[in-house]
C-alpha cells in the first residue's frame, strides 16, 4: 500500500525547486542581517504568528500571498483553530520580507507556488496558534495562581477553577512576556471547528466594490508612470532609439534604456508613457535567435523522440524485451505547445529609490524573491530595502520565481531618486515577455500480450526543461537531468506514477529552445496527464476493454488513485447509459501530493464540442476550506480547457506571435461546463496534498477521451483550434 | 479639457481627447475600480455604464463620452446600499483574484436591468467577460440569485 507517499531526498529537491524555497531557493538573502524592524502590528506578539490586542481582536501573520486561491483564509483558519479564538475577531497582516530577513526568516518561506501555500506550512502555523494558546493559558494561570492544567481556552475566553474566567485580550500583555513553547501538541483534525469548514474568504467585499488596491491601482504622492518595451526576440538587445522623437510629447519626463534589453518611457500618466513608447523608434540587435520558429522548435523536439541520449525518470522491468515480445504494439506521438499565463492583471511594480532606501510595492507570489530582486537592482544592503506585498490580480506561476518587472522598476526609479515610479506592462508586453509553459512532445509505445494485458510502456518525453533555465543548480546536482519534467509520472513522491506496469520506462530527451520557460499552473502535469491518460484510453481501445476497467486492473497497488477514479466514475454514471448524444471520458493523476480524477460528458456537433459536465474528485489528505477547494477545482478547469481548445504561443522570427486575447482566447461563461467536485480527504499522518493546481491536469484528457469516444478520432496535438475544433 | 460626468459628479480632465475613457477614469479622475485587461475591447475588465449601457471603456475615446452619464463600479451602490448584484456576489463568494470582477459586475447589472429574470442562455449571451481565475460557475449562480432577490 502506498498511502503515505515516500519522501526521499530527490522529491524534496523537486518540491523545493518548483517554488524556489529550501534547497534550491534560487537567490541569496542575508537572513539575520542588520535590519532593525520589530514586530509588525501593534499589540502583544505571542510567538511570531499571532498578535492579540486588548480588545480581544486577533491578528494572524501570513507570509504566503493571496491571489484569490484562498490561502490566507485557510492559513488563518488553521492558526485560529489551534488558538481557540473567536473567528469573528480574526484579521490578518503580511509581515514584510524585510522583517523576515531581520528576524532570521521567522515566518519561513514566502513562496506561494507549487500548490504549497497551505500544505507546506500547515504544521508550523498550527504550532504557532497552539503555542500562542499555551502562552495565554499560562498567563491566566499565573495571574490566578492555579496550575495551568486546570485552565482551558475556547472562543477567546479562558476558564479556570472556581468559575474563574478571563479573555485573551486581558492576559495577552502578560502572555507576550512568556517563553514561546516549542512544538506544542496539535489537535486531532477530527476535532476541528474552524479549519475544515467552508468559511468565507477574506477580502470579498472590497473586490465587488472596486476598493481593492491592486498593484495596477497604486498611487503614491508625486508618483510618475512608466511603460516599457523589452527586445521582442528573446536574447536580443537594444541597439539604438531616437528619444528626441518623443521627448517633447505631452507629459513625457524621461526616455531611457533599462539594462541591455529594454527601453522605457516615464511620463505623468501611464497612457502618456505608453503613447510615447509606441511612437518611439527603437532598433534592436536581435541576437542569435531571430530565425527560430515554432516549426524549427518542433523539428528539434521530434528528433529527441528517438534520440539515443535521454534522462531516466521512472523505470522498472525490461521495456526492450517487453516491446520485442509483445503480441500487439500500440504507438502514438503527442505534442503540447507553449502557453502564456496571461494573468488578468498584467505585470507591474512600483519603486521608490533614494540612496538610503529602496522600497517596492508589488503583487508577488514570493515576497522574498521580490526582495532579492530589489537588493540586486538597487545595489543597497538588506537593511535599506523593503517590499510591500499587494494582493495579486492572478499569479498562476508568473509572479514567483521571476521578478523581471521588479528589477526593471527599481532600475528606472534609480534614475529618478526620490520619485515613486509605477511601471505597468501593457497586455502586449505581458504576453511578449512571458515565462512560458514549456513545449513538449511525447512518443508512447505500449505492449499488449495475447490476452490483452498491458505488459510494457515506454513514454519518451522530448522538450524543454524549466529547471535548466530557472534553477540550473538543481539540474547540475542531477547530472543534467530535470526531475520536474516527470511530474505525474515519477517513480515516487508527490508526483508518483499510479499504474503498476511490469515493464516501464519514462525518459526525457532535453531540448531547450531559446524561449524562456516558466511554472504555469500545474507545470508539467498539464502535458504529462494528457500524454498518459489519453494513451491509456488508446491502449484500452486496442485491448478491446472498457477504459475504466483497463485502468482499475493497473491501480490495485495504489488505493487512493483508485478511489478518486472510482468516485468520479460512479458519480458520472460510468457503465450506465449517457443522455442521447453524450459521451464520456475519464482521467486521473497524482499531482502536488493530491490524488485527482475527472469524468467528462461531451457531445459533438460538426466541429463543435460541447462539454456539458465534469465530475472531479480530489483527495488532498486534508481539506481546510471545502468551498475554496470547490472554486479552485472549477477555476482550474477554465484555465486548463482554455489552453486545450484555444491557446498556443507561436514562435516566429524568434518572438511570440500572440500578444493579446484576440489571438489568445480564453473560455467564457457560455462554454463553462457544470463542474461537480467531490472532495474526499483521506486524512492520516502523511503529507498533505495541494489544491490550486492538481485538478487542472485531469480536465483536458477526460474531454479528449470523451471526444474520441464520440467520434472515434484521436487528436494528439494542441490546441484543438488547430484542428478546426471549437468549444461550444 | 474635457468634462465627464461620472457617478453623478462632473469632472474636468486635462487629457488629449483621443485618450481612452478607461485611462481618463483611472488616471485623471482617480477611480481605479475599473480595470485594464486588454485595451482592445475583448476582455471586459474595463466595463462601465454609459447612459446605462454596458460599454468597454478601453477602446473608446474620452471625447466620445462627453455629455453622457458614466457609471463605474464605485457608483453602482446607491445611498450606501450595495447593488443586488454586488450583494449576490458577496453571498456567493464569486471573486477569486477579483481583478475581472468590476467589469463582470457591471455587465451583470446591465443584464438584470434589461432582463430581470435571465435564462442561462441570456447569461451566456450577455456576459462575455474573460475571467482567468475561472469564476463562471459562481457568476452564473450569483446572477440567478440577484434576479430572485
Ligand atoms: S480592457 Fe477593455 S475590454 Fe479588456
Ligand atoms: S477573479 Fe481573477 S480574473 Fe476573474
Amino acid at each position: 500500500m502506498n498511502v503515505v507517499p515516500n519522501i526521499n531526498r530527490r522529491t524534496f529537491v523537486i518540491g523545493s525547486a518548483a517554488v524556489g524555497g529550501g534547497l534550491a531557493i534560487g537567490f541569496d538573502l542575508p537572513f539575520g542581517g542588520p535590519v532593525s524592524a520589530g514586530a509588525t502590528g501593534n499589540g502583544p506578539e505571542l510567538g511570531v504568528w499571532v498578535v492579540v490586542k486588548p480588545d480581544d481582536s486577533v491578528v494572524v501573520r501570513i507570509a504566503r500571498s493571496e491571489m484569490g486561491q484562498g490561502t490566507i483564509t485557510g492559513l488563518a483558519q488553521l492558526v485560529a483553530e489551534e488558538l481557540e479564538c473567536d473567528w469573528s475577531k480574526v484579521s490578518y497582516e503580511y509581515p514584510t520580507p524585510g522583517q523576515s530577513v531581520a528576524r532570521k526568516r521567522a515566518w519561513g518561506s514566502y513562496s506561494t507556488g507549487g500548490s504549497r501555500g497551505i500544505r507546506e506550512s500547515h504544521e508550523y502555523v498550527r504550532q504557532g496558534g497552539a503555542s500562542a494558546r499555551l502562552m495565554l493559558l499560562q498567563a491566566a494561570a499565573n495571574e490566578w495562581k492555579v496550575p495551568v492544567e486546570q485552565c482551558s481556552a475556547a472562543n477567546s475566553v479562558i476558564t479556570g477553577p472556581g468559575n474563574r474566567s478571563t479573555t485573551f485580550g486581558k492576559v495577552a500583555e502578560a502572555a507576550a512576556k512568556l517563553p514561546v513553547p516549542d512544538k506544542p501538541k496539535l489537535k486531532d483534525p477530527k476535532d476541528w471547528k474552524i479549519a475544515g469548514k467552508p468559511i468565507k474568504r477574506f477580502g470579498i467585499a472590497d473586490k465587488v466594490t472596486g476598493k481593492q488596491v491592486y498593484g495596477f491601482d497604486l498611487t503614491l504622492p508625486g508618483m510618475v508612470n512608466a511603460a516599457i518595451k523589452e527586445s521582442p526576440v528573446f536574447g536580443g538587445k537594444v541597439k539604438s532609439f531616437d528619444a528626441a522623437k518623443v521627448s517633447g510629447m505631452k507629459g513625457v519626463k524621461k526616455v531611457m534604456q533599462v539594462g541591455d534589453t529594454a527601453v522605457a518611457v516615464v511620463a505623468d500618466t501611464w497612457w502618456q508613457a505608453k503613447t510615447a513608447l509606441d511612437a518611439l523608434p527603437i532598433v534592436w540587435d536581435e541576437g542569435a535567435h531571430a530565425k527560430v520558429s515554432s516549426e524549427t522548435i518542433a523539428e528539434s523536439l521530434k528528433a529527441g523522440l528517438d534520440a539515443e541520449q535521454a534522462f531516466v525518470g521512472n523505470q522498472n522491468g525490461d521495456i526492450k524485451a517487453a516491446l520485442a515480445g509483445a503480441a500487439k504494439k500500440v504507438e502514438a506521438v503527442y505534442a503540447y505547445p507553449y502557453q502564456n499565463h496571461v494573468c488578468m492583471e498584467p505585470m507591474n511594480a512600483t519603486a521608490r529609490y533614494t540612496a538610503d532606501k529602496c522600497e517596492v510595492w508589488v503583487p508577488t507570489q514570493d515576497g522574498e524573491a521580490s526582495f532579492a530582486a530589489v537588493l540586486a537592482a538597487s545595489g543597497l544592503p538588506a537593511d535599506k530595502c523593503e517590499v510591500y506585498k499587494l494582493d495579486l490580480g492572478g499569479g498562476f506561476g508568473r509572479r514567483g520565481a521571476f521578478q523581471d518587472y521588479v528589477h526593471q522598476a527599481v532600475t528606472i526609479a534609480k534614475e529618478m531618486p526620490g520619485t515613486p515610479v509605477k511601471l505597468l506592462w501593457s497586455r502586449e508586453e505581458d504576453m511578449a515577455q512571458g515565462r512560458f509553459h514549456p513545449v513538449m512532445q511525447c512518443k508512447l509505445v505500449g505492449a499488449l500480450d495475447k490476452d490483452n494485458n498491458l505488459t510494457g510502456l515506454h513514454m519518451r518525453l522530448s522538450g524543454q526543461s524549466i529547471l535548466a533555465a530557472v534553477r540550473p543548480q538543481v539540474v547540475e546536482q542531477q547530472k543534467g537531468r530535470d526531475p520536474l519534467v516527470f511530474q505525474g509520472v515519477a517513480d515516487s513522491g508527490e508526483h508518483a506514477f499510479g499504474y503498476t506496469i511490469p515493464n516501464l520506462l519514462v525518459d526525457h530527451a532535453m531540448r531547450n529552445p531559446h524561449v524562456p520557460p516558466g511554472f504555469w499552473r500545474g507545470v508539467n502535469i498539464n502535458q504529462n496527464c494528457i500524454f498518459l491518460e489519453c494513451f491509456m484510453d488508446e491502449l484500452a481501445t486496442a485491448a478491446g476493454q472498457d477504459a475504466l476497467e483497463f485502468r482499475r486492473k493497473l491501480l490495485g497497488k495504489h488505493p487512493r488513485n483508485l478511489a478518486v477514479l472510482n468516485a468520479v466514475a460512479e458519480q458520472v454514471g460510468w457503465g450506465k447509459p449517457a443522455p442521447q448524444g453524450v459521451f464520456r471520458g475519464l482521467s486521473h493523476m497524482k499531482a502536488f501530493g493530491a490524488y485527482v480524477a475527472a469524468a467528462a460528458e461531451v457531445s459533438v456537433t460538426g466541429n463543435k464540442i460541447k462539454v456539458h459536465r465534469i465530475v472531479a474528485a480530489t483527495d488532498p489528505t486534508y481539506a481546510v476550506n471545502p468551498s475554496q477547494i470547490d472554486r479552485q477545482v472549477a477555476g482550474s478547469f477554465v484555465y486548463g480547457l482554455s489552453a486545450l481548445f484555444y491557446q498556443e504561443c507561436t514562435v516566429k522570427d524568434g518572438r511570440i506571435v500572440e500578444l493579446n486575447f484576440d489571438s489568445y482566447d480564453s473560455m467564457r461563461i457560455a462554454q463553462m461546463p457544470k463542474v461537480e467536485s467531490i472532495i474526499m480527504p483521506a486524512g492520516g499522518d502523511g503529507p498533505w496534498g495541494g489544491v490550486g493546481e492538481p485538478t487542472i491536469c485531469v480536465a483536458a484528457p477526460a474531454v479528449l477521451n470523451a471526444y474520441a469516444a464520440a467520434t472515434g478520432k484521436r487528436v494528439r496535438s494542441f490546441p484543438l483550434k488547430n484542428h478546426n475544433l471549437e468549444l461550444a | 479639457m474635457v468634462r465627464l460626468t461620472i457617478n453623478g459628479k462632473p469632472h474636468d480632465v486635462d487629457v488629449d481627447p483621443s485618450t481612452p475613457l478607461l485611462w481618463a477614469i483611472r488616471e485623471n479622475v482617480g477611480l481605479t475600480g475599473t480595470k485594464y485587461g486588454c485595451g482592445i475591447a475583448i476582455c471586459g475588465a474595463c466595463t462601465v455604464h454609459l447612459d446605462g449601457v454596458a460599454t468597454r471603456s478601453c477602446a473608446m475615446a474620452v471625447s466620445d463620452a462627453v455629455g453622457k452619464e458614466i457609471t463605474t463600479i464605485e457608483g453602482l451602490a446607491q445611498n450606501g446600499t450595495l447593488h443586488r448584484v454586488q450583494q449576490a456576489w458577496i453571498a456567493h463568494e464569486v471573486p477569486q483574484c477579483g481583478y475581472c470582477q468590476s467589469g463582470m459586475i457591471m455587465a451583470a447589472a446591465e443584464l438584470l436591468k434589461n432582463t430581470p429574470k435571465p435564462t442561462d442562455a441570456d447569461i451566456d449571451n450577455a456576459i462575455t467577460n474573460i475571467c482567468r481565475c475561472g469564476t463562471f460557475q459562481q457568476v452564473r449562480a450569483a446572477i440567478h440569485a440577484a434576479a430572485n432577490a
